[in-house]
């Protein structure tokens, strides 16, 4: 039997208020905020952050990705495989996407549980729609992720899965063609109606299999788009109230296919050892998870947690910079050339310093050489360099510029030079910060992003992200 | 192993240079037989007289096609070389060393660029297939590249931010009042300081009016021995030195490199002087063209090619040492700030400059003070901080 080894979560730096959406389109009400993915920032990305967020510290990788999502960035191309490259895996570790929609989720987290060897499922989304819809105004963007495997003494595991049941049934209820910006969606209270005997049937026949009862559930993830029907369930659960876990919708809103991994983050955060957790997904069915957890749970969670992330600091954005970000607003680009797409040949060769960032330290004086070169910056010896990960180290800004010309989706661009903890240099943007921000001898930290698209080719870096004062990553 | 150089080996006897700017009505073939004519004018030479051509082009044609096409020259060898910024002055090394060596009697330098034509803000760049993470420069642009300079100059000389900026806006205001002055140049008004101040922001605290003029324009000059320059002009300009450096580009991988000078610029300038027997350049040297792409760069300039001690420079610019009138008049001709840059052109019509200024052919409201001394300089500089190529000319109108 496999247990759930480490978790991690990721939600974007901005947040979007509802009552600036409203306002701007001449309606007025609107609580709380949802969070947005940068400009920058896509599924992809959100996934390699809450990935390695999950696999720090960890002692074995993960022999099989799955990723889901309900927006991938790529048809026909293997999303998970560039964050399989991100994070470091072995090459002999399958990745594999489950795309398409909110429901993947719970098929990474089962198929990730179920594996013989470790497994990592990683859920992510990007939730859009129509101006003004409600889609887009409770929608939110967030990621997560779970290593699941055999426990050791080293790695114990933090919650052991109980059971697992689920209900499956083809009905209209939210649909997207491929290529759509926004979903369609039958009226609520027929997805109340469908899902309220789906869901209870997934539950009850978990709870059966691990046999307990409602009342014995200490924290009831309910998720899933259809808001009616969730809250519907939560309540006819039988699960006590207080242990329905808050669904973040005021601070975050509903990020679709990551929010069964939020949530559950969520829940983990806070539960005690030996608790019991429940996990109910509705998607075109619905699917039930029981969990309980261990004693490791309390010292070995990340101290930060979704609340911090959902709580912590973050950037406010305007609804304007929102739908341009978004695609819903096609505004005037810079007198500038488009940037070129990667070339494969290029980028296969440097997918190591690319992808994972994977520096080079010199064998024969010590200086590392961002990125890895066959001759040494420093002494010019060739071919003596051995591999060395940055992608966890600190550093501090050198020097720094805001460049109002170059192309950015988002400008201006600000770029800074920054030293490594221990030695190495780099230039790049700074993501997730204000031009005020940017100053000499700021910290920051490496963030996995999307440069940009051009071509139909999605260009993965490195940018660095200013880090918190207690040197965690925002 | 030493570089020699070849002091008082070559001289230019003919110079040509077209008015730099905005040239929707003529393209780069008009420009290059333009200065390639006024070249020839300027003395008693012909086309067919000159044995071999350097073209300098950055992004304007490939080949030395670019030139023998629209001039019709046969039979003729003409190389076409590009270093980024410094891609005139690469043309002149090579007609220079070529006549050095004896291998030609005559040589013709020529560099010409369209930059207008692209539709474009700014400089572009070659696309090269590549890797997406944009190299070690990033994918910044020029002015953005150059403005890493001061907050760290402001930093480590412990200049604030608006004393820093004053001081670029005293190098913007003297290349515009200095432009004014140059039929040639591409902006030919002076700009008042609180414009300059002013202007919309481009990239960190540099402005519009710190950044160098995007134009079209072309120049030439005619290489021949030493020993034979008298046969061509009463007054050549013997060429003292010529240094080039092509930098390592660890700037912006070493934590060692501060970002408050040019490594390779100080490496160019202390050779070109050892070619050219200089010790002090700020008495010896009668003026200077720098690469001012940027007010930023200008300011560290003068303290890369040895005008004063590190983190003083700024003093000496408030205090119009460099003004036309000043100890060391820098960019009389304007500069790339109010000359213009057409990248291939630029490294030539800074040799242009000091062809008229130390034969005494310059316009009179823009005659630098006579002094006796004899030297010009010219510095070209391509790429960026942390990762370059730099060039240091030294020319003289002393016999050898």
């Amino acid at each position: 039997m496999t247990g759930l080894l480490s978790y991690g979560s990721y939600i974007p730096y901005h947040r979007l208020r509802r009552s600036d959406m409203q306002a701007a389109l001449g309606a007025s009400g609107g609580r709380g905020s949802r969070a947005v993915a940068s400009y920058d920032e896509d599924v992809v990305s959100m996934g390699v952050e809450a990935g390695s967020a999950a696999l720090q510290g960890q002692r074995g990788l993960p022999e099989r990705l799955y990723f889901a999502t309900s927006f991938p960035p790529y048809l026909d191309k293997t999303n998970a495989a560039v964050l399989h490259a991100a994070l470091g895996l072995d090459r002999a570790a399958l990745a594999v996407d489950m795309a398409g929609s909110p429901r993947s989720a719970i098929g990474a987290l089962l198929a990730a549980s179920e594996a013989r060897v470790p497994a990592l499922a990683v859920v992510a989304d990007i939730r859009t729609g129509l101006p003004g819809s409600s889609d887009e105004r409770e929608g939110g963007d967030a990621a997560a992720a779970f290593l699941f495997g055999r426990g050791t003494s080293e790695t114990p595991e933090l919650a052991t899965v109980l059971a697992f049941a689920s209900t499956t049934e083809e009905f209209l209820e939210r649909w997207r063609t491929p290529g759509e910006k926004a979903s369609h969606t039958w009226e609520e209270r027929f997805a109340e109606h469908v899902y309220r005997p789906l869901a209870e049937d997934a539950f009850t026949t978990s709870l059966k299999a691990a046999d307990l009862a409602p009342g014995q559930i200490d924290h009831l993830v309910v998720s899933g788009l259809a808001t009616r029907a969730v809250r519907q369930f939560a309540q006819a659960s039988g699960v006590r109230p207080e242990a329905v876990v808050d669904n973040l919708a005021d601070r975050i809103g509903n990020p679709g296919a990551a929010q069964p991994g939020i949530l559950l983050a969520a829940a983990l955060d806070r539960a005690g050892a030996g608790e019991n957790v429940a996990l109910v997904h509705l998607a075109d069915g619905a699917s039930a998870m029981l969990m309980r957890t261990t004693e490791h749970l309390l010292s070995r969670r990340s101290s930060t947690g979704v609340s911090g992330q959902a709580d912590g600091p973050h950037g406010e954005l305007s609804y304007i910079t929102f739908l341009t970000w978004r695609g819903m607003l096609d505004r005037e680009p810079p007198r500038r050339p488009e940037p070129d797409p990667p070339a494969a040949p290029p980028t296969r060769r440097s997918a190591g310093y690319k992808l994972a960032f994977q520096a080079a330290r010199c064998d024969a004086c010590g200086a590392v050489n961002v990125p890895p070169g066959k001759v040494c910056f420093a002494c010019s010896a060739v071919d003596q360099m051995s591999r060395l990960s940055l992608r966890d180290t600190p550093a501090t800004v050198a020097t720094f510029t805001v460049d109002r010309l170059a192309f950015t989706p988002s400008p201006p661009m600000v770029a800074v030079v920054v030293d490594f903890d221990g030695g190495g240099r780099f230039r790049c943007e700074l993501a997730d910060a204000a031009p005020a921000d940017a100053h000499i001898g700021l910290r920051v930290g490496l963030t996995f992003r999307r440069l940009l698209t051009a071509d139909g080719v999605h260009n993965y870096f490195w940018k660095a992200r200013p880090l918190r004062t207690d040197e965690t990553r925002l | 192993m030493a570089s020699r150089g070849i002091c008082d080996r070559v001289a230019i006897v003919g110079m040509g240079c077209t008015v730099f700017g905005e040239h929707w009505d003529r393209g780069t073939d008009d420009l290059l037989v333009e200065a390639v004519g006024a070249a020839t004018q300027s003395t008693s030479i012909a086309i067919d007289d000159i044995d071999a051509f350097w073209l300098g082009t950055y992004m304007s044609g490939v080949s030395g096609l670019t030139l023998s096409r629209p001039l019709r020259i046969r039979d003729k060898p003409v190389s076409r070389v590009e270093n980024m910024c410094v891609t005139g002055s690469e043309a002149l090394r090579g007609a220079a060393y070529a006549v050095a060596s004896g291998a030609y009697d005559m040589a013709m330098a020529v560099g010409v660029e369209k930059l207008k034509d692209s539709g474009y803000s700014g400089l572009t760049r070659q696309s090269i297939p590549g890797d997406g993470t944009g190299g070690t420069l990033g994918t910044t642009t020029a002015p953005a590249n150059f403005s890493l300079l001061a907050p760290a100059y402001s930093r480590k000389y412990g200049v604030d931010e608006d004393q820093l900026k004053e001081v670029f806006t005293r190098i913007a205001w003297k290349n515009h009042k200095n432009g004014s002055r140059n039929p040639r140049a591409q902006f030919r008004k002076e700009v008042a300081r609180t414009t300059i101040a002013r202007s919309p922001l481009v990239a960190g605290n540099l402005g519009v009016f710190d950044c160098s003029g995007v134009s079209d324009g072309a120049a030439a000059a005619i290489v021949v021995r030493a020993e034979d320059a008298y046969r061509y002009t009463k007054r050549p300009l013997f060429v003292k030195a010529l240094s080039f450096v092509s930098g390592a580009a660890d700037g912006n991988i070493d934590p060692n490199y501060d970002f408050t000078t040019f490594p390779e610029v100080e490496a160019s300038a202390k050779e070109a002087y050892r070619q050219a027997g200089v010790s002090d350049p700020r008495a010896q040297i009668a003026m200077a063209e720098v690469h001012d792409c940027f007010t930023v760069t200008e300011l560290v300039l003068m303290e890369d090619l040895g005008f004063a001690p590190r983190g003083t420079a700024w003093k000496d610019v408030l205090a119009g040492a460099f003004d036309l009138d000043g100890t060391l008049p820098v960019n009389p001709d304007g500069g790339l700030k109010a000359f213009g840059h057409p990248v291939g052109a630029s490294g030539l019509r800074m040799l242009y400059e000091c062809w008229l200024q130390l034969r005494g052919e310059a316009p009179e409201e823009r005659s630098i003070p006579s002094t006796g001394k004899t030297m010009g300089l010219t510095h070209n500089l391509g790429g960026g901080p942390g990762e370059c190529v730099s060039f240091v000319s030294i020319v003289g109108t002393e016999r050898p």
